[in-house]
């Protein structure tokens, strides 16, 4: 199922929590949202979970508009709320078979599922306690099991793995991996690791508006076109010559030491080009000895922080 | 359909699960079997085989409890953010309220049902009059929904379920007393208007035994119309402004 968001826009009042999006999920695609807190992320999951309406705008699942084909949506969405809000009175089987039951599930395969989905969440010992009485942690798998209870092809994460700790964080981003292969996941965090770990797509939301739309590797390179190479030469003498021989190579565009260190540079090559070549061919001819040479790769969150800064 | 009854069916076991349910039922045979039988005007003190201690009680207890019983349905809801999951699952706004109505009702009408002892053993006391009792418990049930559905309204409009709650009370009281207050101080077409807005009139000729057309029309639109006004404030997230 694909999802197709067509300039979106919400209004509260006076402020626009989102502002004329529009981006695509596709069928076996995890879709990461990224973004500061109040971006807009959760008012855009709350509208393609059929909580609300957009103030303009419209979502399409599979060609039809979330306005009219509200309740059939309905059915083949799952949806894990922000801060995961369950029925605390209630038992966990009880609560698992009234979603399944409200998402259509007849009588005949509820138990069936239910058993699947305390199979595949990993809630066995804790079936029959009541939701309350469950840490964190289990609570947020309670959460995603009656999300996905129904079998949906939609599935819409809201933070899922905001305060598990770090073993339930790796099994819960390695189940929603195993059912990204076939359903279409749109997931937000603002945990930078997390997105490069399990999605197949980022996009970043800033005030309401998308501002970059990728893979995390496209990502790193609109924002860096310049190549940048951590060099470390030893045995090289002054300092200062060292940094002048390296400017003089034609495709460096800029040398800059290292702070806190003596014989390490950082290189930027002009857009384009590479230098490592000529950097080692240099060092070869001056009998230098080049003990380190690496690419410096740009960090996901130097390249949030650069396109969420106001 | 059957949504309406699997959340209304969730909400009676909630009910039941939180003590909820045992304690309104045992303060409502408590209070109302004790002003019933041992105090006050009680029906010994009446001397005839009728129900109508009963139903006067009846008719004050319900005015507490149903809003202590509505107060958490929407407002806990609101405040715990479960309402937005609820309201994702293939559930229309309107299945939603009609569920916690009919959970509300299902609840007080057990805890009416728990009063039939007192019909058998009056019964057993003397020649009562079996029309007037049974439309005794039609005029109550009647009156529950009423105050269910501006519970419903009421809890809608908050998170707080205090504010809920009294909110709802006064709202009641308008309906129970004041509408009627109004009706004795003006004459004329606006005396009749309060006069036909005041529960009690319409609840009295019931319990005495008259089903009037009107009457059971009073209290079906006062509840369609909470009912209705609890669905817009729950839908008031989609107001495009």
């Amino acid at each position: 199922m694909n999802i197709v968001v067509e300039n979106l826009t919400k209004k509260y009042g006076m402020q626009k929590a989102v502002d004329d999006i529009s981006f695509h999920a596709n069928t076996g695609e995890i879709l990461g949202f990224l973004g500061p807190n109040g971006a807009g992320k959760t008012t855009t999951m709350k509208i393609i979970s059929c909580f609300m309406v957009p103030t303009s705008g419209d979502v399409k699942v599979n060609g039809r508009s979330i306005l009219s084909n509200n309740e059939d949506i309905k059915k083949r969405i799952g949806y894990l709320p922000e801060n995961n809000p369950l029925y605390y009175d209630m038992p966990v089987m009880e609560y698992l078979a009234f979603a399944g039951e409200l998402q259509g599930i007849g009588k005949d395969k509820l138990h069936g599922k239910i058993t699947a989905m305390i199979h595949t969440c990993g809630l066995n010992e804790e079936k029959h306690k009541k939701i309350g009485e469950l840490s964190k942690g289990f609570r947020q798998r309670v959460g995603l099991a009656q999300a996905l209870i129904h079998d949906p092809e939609i599935l819409i994460l809201d933070e899922p793995t905001s305060g598990l700790d770090p073993n339930q964080i790796t099994e819960i981003r390695k189940l929603i991996r195993q059912i990204g292969k076939e359903k279409t996941v749109i997931l937000s965090t603002h945990i930078l690791p997390e997105v490069e770990a399990t999605c197949d797509r980022i996009l970043i939301i800033n005030n309401g508006k998308i501002v970059a739309d990728g893979t995390p590797g496209t990502l790193r390179k609109q924002s860096h076109g310049n190549e940048v190479l951590q060099v470390q030469i030893a045995d090289a003498g002054n300092m200062d010559e060292v940094i002048s021989t390296l400017q003089a190579i034609e495709t460096i565009q800029m040398v800059d030491p290292l702070p806190g260190s003596a014989d390490t540079f950082i290189l930027q090559s002009e857009p384009g080009a590479t230098s490592r070549r000529a950097v080692f061919n240099l060092c070869v001819q001056k009998k230098w000895v080049l003990t380190e040479m690496k690419p410096v790769e740009t960090k996901l969150e130097d390249i949030f922080r650069e396109l969420t800064k106001d | 359909m059957k949504k309406i009854w699997i959340i209304a069916v969730r909400e009676l076991k909630t009910f039941f699960d939180s003590l909820t349910a045992y304690v309104l039922i045992i303060a409502f045979l408590g209070l109302s079997g004790f002003f019933t039988w041992l105090f006050g005007s009680d029906i010994f003190l009446m001397g005839q085989a009728t129900l109508q201690p009963f139903f006067s009680v009846a008719y004050w207890t319900l005015f507490f409890f149903t809003p202590a019983l509505t107060m958490r349905m929407l407002a806990e809801e609101n405040k715990t953010g479960t309402i937005e999951l609820l309201l994702t699952k293939a559930v229309t706004d309107w299945q939603v309220i009609l569920g916690k109505f009919f959970a509300c009702l299902m609840l007080i009408c057990l805890a009416l049902a728990l009063t039939l002892p007192y019909y058998i053993s009056v019964w057993a006391l003397g020649p009562i009059d079996h029309g007037s009792v049974w439309c005794g418990y039609l005029g109550l049930i009647l009156m529950s929904m009423t105050y269910i559905s501006i519970g419903l309204f009421t809890s809608s409009v908050t998170n707080n379920q205090i504010v809920a709650f009294l909110l709802s009370l006064f709202i009641g009281v308008f309906f129970l007393i004041i509408f009627n207050v109004m009706s004795s101080n003006f004459t004329g077409q606006i005396g009749e208007i309060f006069s036909y807005l005041s529960l009690s009139s319409h609840f009295d000729s019931i319990s005495r035994g008259v089903i009037d057309s009107k009457d059971v029309i009073f209290f079906l639109s006062v509840s369609i119309f909470g009912l209705i006004l609890a669905e817009l404030s729950l839908s008031k997230r989609n107001i495009v402004d």
